[in-house]
Parts: C-alpha cells; sequence; structure tokens
C-alpha cells in the first residue's frame, strides 16, 4: 500500500486552525454545550476527549489492514468503546469530582462524531506516526474550542474565574474579574450559566468566524478584481 | 393510581422541565443537522422514539445481568452495541413489514446510532440507578420531548432562511440563538412539577 507521505506540522496544525472540529466542521456540538459551564470543566473533557482520541487513533491505525471493511465501523466502535471505559475508570478512581461533573459526558465520548470520524476518514488510511499526530492536533484543537466557549461563559456568568474546585490537587483560587465581593461590584450576568446561555454563546462565536471568513473571501475577490482592471488597464495600454 | 400519577409525573418532567435538547444537550447534531423541514424532522423525532424506548426496555435487563455478574464497568461497550444493532435490526424489521414507513424514516435510522440522546438515556437510566418503570418513564419523556422540540424549532427554522438575517448569522448561529431563546421560554416550565 503506497502512503503519500505527510507533512507532519501541517497535519498537526490543521487540527487547531483549519479543520478545527468544533469550530468549523460543527462535530462533538453535544459536550461543546453541556461541559463547558467552566473553565476547568473544560479543560478536563478536552484531556480526557485527547487520551480517548489518540488511543483509538493509534489502534485502529494499528489494525487498519486486519479490519475487514464490511464491519469497520461495528469494530471501531468497540476500539473506542474500550477506551472510553478505561477513561472513566480512571477518572473516577483519581478525579471523582470531575467524575460527578462531567456525569453522563464521559460515556457519551462513544458516539462523539469527532472520533469515529478520524477513525473513518484518517487513522484507518494512514501510517500509526501520522494518525499520532492527527489525534494530537485535533485533540488540543477540540480542548482549545471548549476552553474558549468555557472562559466566556464562566467569566460573564459568575464574573470570576475559579480553579482547584474539580481539580483538587490543586489549591483553591479564583481570579475575580466582573464581580469582587471584597470591593463589593458585581457585574455577572448569571445566564450565561445557564443551558441557553451555552447555545447563546456557541451562536455568537460561530458567528464572529463566519464574519471573519465572509471578510476574508471579499477582500480576496476586491483583490482579484483590482488585479484584473490592472491587467485589462495594461492590455489596453 | 398513585403510580400512574408518578409515572405520568415523571414522563412529563424529563419531556418539558428537563428537556433533552434545550436543557441536557442530547442531540444537538441531529437537531442542528436535520431541522430544515418539518416533514424531516417529524420522521427524525419518530425514529428516535421508536428507538429509545425498545433500546430502554431491552438495555435495563442486560444491566441487571451485568449487575448479577458483577462486571458492571462493561456497561457502555453492551449498551453501545445493543443500541447499533437494534438500529439495522429496527430498519430491516420496517423494511419488511411497512415498506411506507420505512421510506419516511429509512434515511434517519442510521443516523440514530450516534445520536448521543440514545446513549445518554440508557447510561444515565443505570447511572442513577433507576427501576424498569422509571427508566421507561424517562426513555418516553426525553424522546417525545425530543420530537416537540425538534419539530417547534424546524417550523421557526423554515421561517429564518428568508434574506432579513445578517450575513454572519446565516445558517447554523442563528439557529443556535433560537435554540437560545427556545431553551429561556422552557426555563418558564420548570416548576411545574414538585
Amino acid at each position: 500500500m503506497a502512503e503519500e507521505k505527510i507533512n507532519q506540522k501541517k497535519n498537526f496544525l490543521k487540527g487547531i486552525f483549519a479543520e478545527n472540529p468544533l469550530l468549523v466542521s460543527l462535530l462533538g456540538t453535544c459536550p461543546a454545550l453541556a461541559t463547558t459551564k467552566s473553565v476547568e470543566a473544560a479543560i478536563g473533557m478536552g484531556i480526557l476527549f485527547t487520551i480517548v482520541l489518540l488511543c483509538s487513533n493509534v489502534i485502529i491505525s494499528l489494525l487498519r489492514k486486519l479490519i475487514p471493511d464490511e464491519i469497520r465501523t461495528p469494530a471501531y466502535i468497540v476500539v473506542i468503546a474500550t477506551f472510553v471505559t478505561i477513561v472513566k475508570m480512571i477518572s473516577q478512581a483519581f478525579l471523582p469530582e470531575l467524575y460527578s461533573t462531567l456525569g453522563v459526558f464521559i460515556s457519551l465520548i462513544v458516539v462523539n462524531c469527532i472520533v469515529l470520524g478520524r477513525a473513518e476518514s484518517f487513522a484507518s488510511k494512514n501510517d500509526v506516526k501520522s494518525s499520532f499526530v492527527d489525534a494530537i492536533g485535533m485533540g488540543i484543537g477540540y480542548t482549545l474550542a471548549l476552553l474558549l466557549i468555557a472562559f466566556i461563559r464562566e467569566l460573564f456568568g459568575t464574573g470570576m474565574i475559579t480553579f482547584g474546585k474539580i481539580f483538587t490537587f490543586i489549591p483553591l483560587f479564583r481570579i475575580p474579574i466582573l464581580k469582587n465581593p471584597t470591593i463589593g461590584y458585581d457585574y455577572s450576568i448569571s445566564i450565561f450559566q445557564f443551558p441557553s446561555g451555552a447555545f447563546i454563546v456557541f451562536g455568537l462565536v460561530l458567528a464572529i468566524i463566519a464574519a471573519i471568513n465572509n471578510n476574508k473571501k471579499n477582500n480576496e475577490i476586491a483583490r482579484k478584481k483590482a488585479e484584473a482592471k490592472l491587467k485589462k488597464e495594461k492590455g489596453a495600454n | 393510581m398513585q403510580y400512574v400519577v408518578t409515572f405520568l409525573l415523571a414522563i412529563i418532567s424529563s419531556m418539558l422541565i428537563d428537556n433533552v435538547v434545550l436543557s441536557r444537550f442530547y442531540g444537538i447534531c441531529p437537531f442542528l443537522g436535520v431541522s430544515d423541514k418539518p416533514k424531516s424532522a417529524l420522521g427524525m423525532g419518530l425514529a428516535v422514539i421508536f428507538v429509545i424506548v425498545l433500546s430502554t426496555i431491552i438495555c435495563w435487563p442486560l444491566f441487571e445481568l451485568l449487575k448479577l455478574a458483577e462486571i458492571t464497568f462493561l456497561d457502555t461497550v453492551v449498551y453501545i452495541l445493543v443500541i447499533a444493532s437494534l438500529v439495522q435490526l429496527v430498519g430491516l424489521f420496517i423494511k419488511k413489514y411497512s415498506p411506507s414507513l420505512y421510506k419516511s424514516l429509512g434515511i434517519y435510522l442510521p443516523l440514530i446510532t450516534t445520536n448521543c440522546a440514545v446513549l445518554g438515556v440508557v447510561q444515565g437510566n443505570s447511572d442513577m440507578g433507576l427501576d424498569f418503570m422509571s427508566s421507561l418513564a424517562n426513555g418516553i419523556g426525553t424522546s417525545v420531548g425530543f420530537l416537540i422540540v425538534i419539530f417547534i424549532f424546524s417550523c421557526i427554522r423554515t421561517r429564518l432562511q428568508g434574506p432579513q438575517t445578517p450575513k454572519a448569522f446565516k445558517g447554523i448561529p442563528i439557529a443556535l440563538i433560537t435554540a437560545a431563546i427556545m431553551a429561556l421560554a422552557f426555563i418558564g416550565l420548570s416548576g411545574m412539577v414538585n
């Protein structure tokens, strides 16, 4: 099987920017809304997700010549479900706070379209090394996207960013920004902590990205038009 | 009588107050993907009711078996296999006995395997340790709630396709903002059942 050489740096970066699973491909939206109430929960979800994606991508890539084409989807699902179970047990044992905060959404990584999508479209066709890099890129891209939404929601919803509540091994500390009980101002808007706040923030983030893309496209069209005009003028001369 | 009332209240509470899409965030992908037309939204919703209720009924005794064998950590693997094969089976069954129903539901069936509402309900039932009737009520309430929300949402979305929306908000962003307003409206229903 001839496998073309892949530029690993490009392969890594595409998961973060050009093909960001959440913000560009719109995959895995359920945990993006449900686990972004606080920055810490988003980080935890991102890490667990990255571990599952990494392990299943590597295993599927190793087995890609053994798995028959007809039953590949059930085979992938079993591999993914196994790693989800492992991750679930580890988090239950070592980070019980994280386990209870994320709840059923750890199990739901099984049906997260990103993991199955990467298995289907990348790991089953490429060698182990590029699948590994691909999984890390996608995992970090997804984690950063979750962090962005969680940061906006926690900042406006509670007025401060709290650490140490879920990752209990670091001491509890708060960064007050919009709300400071000691000085006595409070500009927080609690609706951002509600489910509807998740929808609003996600919608606005997507709209901003679409606006930036539209702007880029318009600029390119304008530039092309200007070039064509210049050429015409030159031709006329 | 008391028992029936509890059952109905459980259905209503998981249908309206703790709605799947708007407060538990299950099944956002089909919610955004299939809700362009009211007709296809209705088809998707019906197929989801079918699969969720059936898989709740099948997975509850299976979890009891796992408990007997003391291998409850295998629950997620078992559930996803049950759901995937159930979706296939239901597809084949409907195709054979009711081709007209298959025509309307057929395309949505494969999508249901990756709908996290199904696995979410089944896994939630066993995580919370519900008994059979409560699990069934949760299954029925959740899936009917999904149908209601996806149908209302698709009716609103057909109106949003006009040229009035700002360019950057076209498509998914405006749909999410609409969902946010719907979620706000559903907050008003909380406190209906104590």
